[in-house]
């Protein structure tokens, strides 16, 4: 469904992807990981074709991102969703309004469709009481989930995730990446997420790519990359998923009521 | 040598920047002149650069007219020639006055909010998730506002005439004492339709001008709120100064 060959970028000298490789095949969700700056978001903007490469190529369904103008692209972007670091949503318009408004835009749908519609995504992502909110009363798990419903209300064939758990606390990341997996297994889309939230995220994706100053390091199922040999991999994963400093007694003596015991879903791999 | 490779390299991104500029204006007519045409936008341009910058040129447009109304009379008044404040003040308020103080108007109250607005969208990646639904940021953003330009100046300026006129006719006339048939009748005799359609060219393009450099401005914005305050102040001034330069050449080429 995407497949991505010997991909390059810079800027201003800097490389920032260096003959990256991968494929998502139909259906798969393919976890995009990696330090921060290592290219991560700048290779999802590329497959989404708001940049473009200097060298090398991306494939949807067999064909070429690059050699797409016109109507031929917005007909590919049309079934991109793409759920922003930032959520994008446009200020000034409601929640219900931000959700409907490619439903107006791009179908021929009643106005009443259109509502049932809406309010069934909004429902799904648990903000039908939000519905009259603006962008900048509602908070950024919010703005989250009301940038998903505006994604999946469209239906979309592909999903490009940025970073939905950043600046979120522990237990919205968690509902968040919940939701992603339930709309997943209930709309069957392929998907990149790109997030540093590992525990959950290696539960609900068939794929991992790791990214290192700009190369794929490896590339694998979740069970590939946390038996990785690579020096690098092994960190990244590591200190993802256990605790890298030692944890004070005051934190350690209250785990039971504190803290929760988290499991990766292939087995215990963390304490904290 | 280097001063020269220095010199070089400013030509180079000074050219580079009049073609970006170039292309930006070509692109968003082609966008306009093929359909479909975003109506629903179109409408909430008109209403917000042309109807709610109303009260703003009736209040410039009257105390142009007052001030042309009484200085007119006092340097007229020093040749006898009172008769003539209708001509000075309808002629000078047609021509020029009106046009461009009503270009400037609209670039300070709207092309500043305009740049703004799509800054931030920018930044705030508004812009990309349009495109991501398939959407052309020109047809949806940058079409509508250049129409509403090319629609609402000229009548923004039309407004502005004829209240300045009225403005000169309440200081010059009801203050002064001229003679109401004299200041209205000699303006007739004296301003004719190449004078009004002159002014009507001037503020199309004007209204063209205004759209096109500050919707380019925000599309092209810096990084972040410092790059957005920075992309409309330079709007603004690019703008003001683009609609007097450009107004001379009007001028040159229409009278």
């Amino acid at each position: 469904m995407i497949r991505i060959e010997n991909l390059h970028k810079s800027f201003d000298g800097l490389k920032v992807l260096q003959d990256v490789s991968f494929e998502v095949g139909k259906g798969e969700i393919l976890a995009l990981i990696g330090g921060s700056g290592s290219g991560k978001s700048v290779l999802l903007k590329h497959i989404a074709r708001l940049m473009r490469p200097e060298r090398g190529r991306i494939f949807i369904d067999g064909r070429d991102l690059g050699s797409l103008k016109g109507k031929e692209l917005e007909e590919v972007r049309s079934r991109l969703g793409f759920i922003f670091q930032g959520g994008a949503l446009f200020d000034s318009l409601t929640v219900y309004e931000n959700v409907a408004f490619p439903l107006r835009e791009k179908t021929e749908l009643s106005e009443n469709e259109i509502r049932e519609k809406v309010l069934n995504e909004l429902d799904q992502v648990g903000l039908k009481a939000a519905e009259n909110k603006y962008p900048a009363q509602i908070s950024g798990g919010m703005a989250k989930r009301v940038s998903l419903a505006r994604s999946l209300v469209r239906n979309p064939e592909i999903m490009l995730i940025d970073e939905p758990t950043t600046g979120l606390d522990p237990v919205t990341s968690h509902q968040i990446l919940t939701l992603i997996d339930s709309c997943h297994k209930r709309l069957g889309f392929t998907g990149i997420i790109v997030t540093h939230a590992l525990i959950k995220v290696f539960e609900i994706v068939q794929k991992v790519a790791m990214l290192h100053e700009g190369k794929i390091l490896a590339v694998g199922t979740p069970d590939e990359i946390l038996s990785s040999t690579d020096p690098v991999v092994q960190e990244f994963v590591t200190f993802s998923f256990e605790c890298p400093f030692p944890i004070p007694d005051y934190i350690s003596s209250r785990r039971g009521t504190a803290l929760r015991q988290i499991t990766s879903g292939k087995g215990k791999r963390g304490i904290l | 040598m280097d001063s020269v490779r220095k010199l070089g390299a400013l030509a180079l991104f000074g050219l580079r920047r009049a073609g970006r500029m170039g292309l930006f204006l070509g692109k968003t007519f082609l966008f306009a002149l093929s359909p479909p045409l975003k109506i629903r936008q179109l409408l909430r341009e008109i209403h917000f650069i042309g109807f709610q910058s109303t009260l703003v040129i009736f209040l410039t447009g009257a105390f142009s007219g007052m001030v042309l109304g009484l200085q007119g009379y006092y340097t007229l008044n020093r040749f006898g020639s009172e008769a003539f404040l209708g001509p000075m003040v309808g002629l000078a308020l047609v021509k020029e006055l009106g046009p461009v103080l009503a270009a400037l108007m609209v670039t300070g109250r709207a092309g500043s909010a305009m740049a703004a607005e799509i800054g931030i969208m920018r930044i705030t990646e508004q812009i990309d998730a349009l495109a991501l639904m398939g959407l052309n940021p020109f047809r949806y953003l940058i079409v509508p506002k250049l129409l509403a330009g090319i629609i609402t100046v000229p009548l923004l300026t039309a407004i502005f005439d004829v209240i300045g006129i009225f403005g000169g006719y309440l200081v010059g006339v009801k203050l002064l004492g001229v003679g109401r048939g004299v200041y209205f009748g000699e303006m007739a005799n004296y301003i004719d339709m190449k004078d009004i359609l002159g002014g009507l060219y001037k503020s199309l393009s004007f209204g063209a001008l205004i759209a096109w450099i500050c919707s380019y401005k925000g599309y092209y914005t810096g990084f972040g709120a410092e790059g957005v305050s920075k992309a409309t102040t330079q709007a603004v001034v690019l703008s003001s100064v683009s609609i007097l330069v450009w107004d001379y050449f009007m001028t040159s080429l229409l009278f």
